[in-house]
């Protein structure tokens, strides 16, 4: 069984398929199911984030096995779209550049154990997350 | 693309969301919605999310639409059957939900609609 999906989600109706698929590894490794709740829902805003203003891109998702047995899911979302100018404005709750509540960064940040951002204006952006089982 | 049904009960119209809904799903419902509630006159929508296993900004933002929608149709919504995970990462999300009122399930939902109005939307003092 492969342990890393990579999917390219191009518009708003491959949002489904991610969720279902990030579902069902979380599930796979036995993630309660608040947690899981919490990590399709951070997929989901992350996946939307980069068809609203990546203007496209993919999304990696791997099974994770720590040195201590523990496991988790790691997802990789990257686009190629215009970057964020101002990162600490992304990630402030209620702040959107498009026409959405401002809670997707944010909101998802919280969602999850790990958050990464690297974005480079002009260039795209990269939003690493990680979610370990309790 | 599916469509999500509307049911007419009395003066009340039921929608029970099955599926994982679809953005373009979730646009077509406000209007197929906003349609029926002018058509049948409807007096109170529930919007039941009982089988719904997520709720992201998009779903969140939906329910706010729709609520807001009806109160100027002359129309009440509740939605209910909100799971327990769902409610707990709304919160974390950020998600309050303000202005849309919610039951546990269909019997208390459709209670609280043939109850006298009590006014305003709940949850407007605290922002959003």
């Amino acid at each position: 069984m492969s342990d890393v999906h990579e999917v390219r989600v191009g518009s708003s109706d491959d949002i489904v398929g991610i969720r279902k698929m990030v579902r069902t590894i979380a599930g796979d490794i036995r993630m309660s199911l608040v947690d899981q709740t919490k990590l399709v829902t951070a997929a989901s805003e992350l996946a939307r984030n980069i068809v609203v203003h990546g203007g496209g891109g993919t999304v990696r998702i791997e099974r994770l096995t720590g040195p201590t047995g523990r496991t988790g899911v790691r997802m990789i979302f990257s686009d190629e779209g215009p970057g964020i100018s101002d990162v600490d404005l992304a990630l402030t709750d209620g702040w959107s550049s498009g026409q959405g509540l401002g809670l997707g960064l944010p909101g998802s940040r919280r969602l999850v154990d790990e958050f990464e951002l690297d974005t480079a204006v002009g260039r795209g952006t990269r939003i690493t997350v990680t979610k370990w089982t309790r | 693309m599916e469509r999500v049904p509307i049911l007419k009960v009395g003066d009340v119209l039921l929608i029970s969301i099955q599926t994982d809904l679809e953005d373009r799903t979730a646009l077509a419902l406000q209007e197929d919605l906003a349609e029926q509630i002018v058509r049948t006159g409807a007096r109170g929508v529930v919007i039941d999310i009982t089988a719904v296993e997520i709720v992201d900004s998009f779903i969140g933002r939906m329910f706010a639409t729709i609520a807001a929608m009806s109160r100027l149709l002359d129309a009440r919504t509740v939605v209910v059957g909100m799971r327990p995970a769902v409610a707990i990462t709304l919160v974390e999300l950020g998600l309050s939900l303000g202005g849309v009122h919610t039951a546990l399930n269909l019997e208390k939902g459709m209670r609280l609609l043939a109850a006298p109005d009590p006014g305003g939307p709940p949850g407007t003092m605290s922002g959003r």
